[in-house]
């Protein structure tokens, strides 16, 4: 590595072309992440699993490719993270959870088999809230993460670890998972860009299912370059996912260039009011950057959004309760015997999930019982067929829709974990778009005095991702975070 | 005071569908907060969704199937690999009742 000089900021991209050109070997740049993370690590608690063997071996690979001149892939010696709920074969994938402490999956989700197939470097598999349930990653039931920008906060959830190992220069790239928010709001608290794709965008093969008609995995990376280069590796078809459309994936990278002149952007303004000042300040100064790139401006409303949280908490955990009766101790994982096989079941879930989990069940399958399926789950159906109907409408008028991602600044660790509705409610800007199956982006709008990350979130029409990122590049150039790094980790 | 949105008795009846053995005060601490959270969601009885069809489909997409041939899948092995207990190639699990039924 003579004469190279190792930037945890650097971009995907650009460490993309740093290896291609031979600036740097795969190895020695995996090798300088690993040393990274062995130095910061223990105070974020971003990963949960390294795999050191696993990673230098790829990065061997991808060194001999480029000495025999064979054709390098997008990502060729690119380090990232993944969210420990997504699997990896032979790789510890946990879910953060006691049930599957130790599982190692037989197979790789298709996103990691395209990271694979794209030269991408794996380092490890990053914390979570337990099987994606919460916004702070305190649910976790095997690690703790904080917040890389003030350790004293949480770094959002359900996809912290992957938000704080970006943030924190531990890779540039990582992917989470969204249901209904969990890419997005730990982006705006940890300061990075992240996406959510649209439904059906990405396929959901190998990502451990939380709710089926909402979760997504999304790329989360300091970069909104960055971030289009990795979607573009992971978003396409999938036979083994039924929901995963086959439609053509366009050059996202190169979109960015088209800018966004005559865009028509719609404002949330009932979402802006109901955030904390300084968060409605960085939608304000976006406003104002996209008017200068050229966008028209308007208020919208999404007249049902407001009650998108009660919708969300009935339709994801009913889903959930489905999707997690296959932890039963019987073919992977914990098992805590019983005397029967009813005993079995039931010792070996009340040991192995945490109480969030618990009472996410509980509400889901009190959701669907006899009796009150129609008031609860169809109900709830139906208000989300209002939502989907509300951004129809908005998108007849409007290209694109802004709002803050989140209400407010990252929470204190501790502050949320008394009061799970106020956590609950602290979601009202990010499921609708995950009840309506659209895309969309939170990328960093600025910091407020205290040095704590703010984010934006637009939200576009169904496969419009071009868009999103079209204009979270001219918000990335305004807003002047892409390039820092907190104080105590340079 | 207003009524209770759920019952002991009825977080008892659940947490049996939903094969979760609850502990102690484990079903009062829950019971509570599912309480609240049925309170709140309770939002959605002011809705009017006279005539809306509920969203269990995204219109315009359709499920993508395969070719109905055979592919590989996982082998028995693989597939008990991650097993507790595995015997003659079947996973082992205790008996559906207890003697004393």
């Amino acid at each position: 590595m003579s004469g190279y000089k190792f930037d945890p900021r650097r971009g995907a991209v650009e460490l993309a072309t740093d290896i291609a050109q031979g600036e740097v070997s795969a190895v020695d740049l995996t090798q300088a992440f690993f040393e990274r993370i062995d130095l910061h690590d223990g105070a974020i608690g971003a990963f949960l699993t390294l795999d050191r063997e696993g990673a230098l071996a790829r990065a061997e690979a991808v060194d001999r490719a480029r000495a025999a001149g064979r054709e390098l892939g997008p990502l060729a010696g690119v380090p990232i993270a993944v969210k420990d709920n997504v699997c990896t074969e032979g790789l510890a994938t946990t879910c953060a959870s006691r049930i599957l402490e130790g599982y190692r999956p037989p197979y790789d989700a298709h996103v990691v088999e395209r990271l694979n197939a794209a030269g991408a470097i794996v380092l490890g598999k990053t914390n979570l809230d337990e099987f994606a349930m919460g916004s702070t990653t305190e649910t976790s039931a095997l690690g703790k993460t904080v917040n890389p920008w003030d350790p004293s906060r949480v770094p959002g959830g359900s996809s912290g670890g992957s938000a704080a190992a970006v943030a924190a220069g531990f890779a540039p790239l990582a992917l989470g998972s969204d249901t209904g928010g969990s890419v997005r709001q730990p982006g705006a608290f940890c300061g990075i860009t992240a996406l959510k794709p649209t439904y059906g965008r990405v396929s959901r093969y190998g990502l451990i299912a939380f709710a089926s008609s909402l979760d997504q995995v999304g790329p989360m990376t300091r970069s909104v370059r960055d971030a289009a280069r990795l979607f573009g590796v992971i978003a396409g078809a999938d036979r083994r996912d039924s929901t995963c459309v086959d439609l053509p994936v366009p050059d996202y990278e190169a979109g960015i260039a088209e800018g966004v002149k005559g865009l028509r952007v719609g404002v949330l303004r009932s979402q802006v009011d109901q955030a904390q000042p300084e968060v409605r300040a960085g939608v304000e100064a976006t406003i104002a950057w996209l008017e200068q790139a050229g966008c028209t401006v308007q208020e919208v409303e999404l007249p049902h959004a407001g009650v998108g949280v009660s919708v969300y908490y009935l339709v994801a955990n009913a889903e959930a309760s489905s999707n997690l009766a296959r932890f039963d101790g019987v073919r992977f994982g914990l098992r805590v015997p019983g005397d029967t096989l009813l005993q079995t079941y039931g010792r070996t879930r009340s040991a192995g999930f945490g109480s969030e989990v618990k009472r996410r069940i509980l509400l889901g399958t009190y959701a669907l019982s006899a009796g009150y399926y129609d008031a609860f789950y169809l109900r709830a159906q139906k208000v989300r067929t209002l939502i989907r109907q509300d951004f129809a409408s908005a998108f007849e008028r409007c290209d694109l829709l802004l709002g803050p991602t989140a209400p407010t600044i990252p929470f204190r660790l501790g502050e949320t974990v008394d009061d799970p509705l106020a956590l609950y409610l602290s979601d009202v800007f990010t499921v609708p778009a995950s009840l309506a199956g659209l895309p969309a982006i939170s990328v960093p709008s600025g910091f407020n005095e205290a040095g704590l990350p703010l984010g934006v979130q637009l939200t576009a029409p169904a496969f419009e991702e071009g868009r999103l990122l079209r204009a979270a590049a001219v918000i990335e150039e305004h807003a002047g975070v892409v390039d820092k790094l907190p104080d105590a980790l340079r | 005071m207003t009524e209770p949105k759920i019952s002991a008795e009825q977080v008892r009846h659940v947490a049996l569908l939903a094969r979760l053995e609850m502990q102690g005060d484990e079903i009062e601490r829950l019971r509570a907060d599912l309480d609240a959270i049925l309170e709140h969601m309770a939002e959605l009885e002011a809705i009017d969704i006279a005539g809306v069809e509920p969203a269990f489909h995204v219109p315009g997409l359709v499920a993508q199937l395969r070719d109905d041939e055979p592919t590989r899948s996982l082998s028995s092995e693989v597939a008990l690999s991650a097993a507790p207990a595995v015997e003659e190639g079947a996973f082992v699990v205790p008996r559906s009742f207890s003697e004393d039924p």
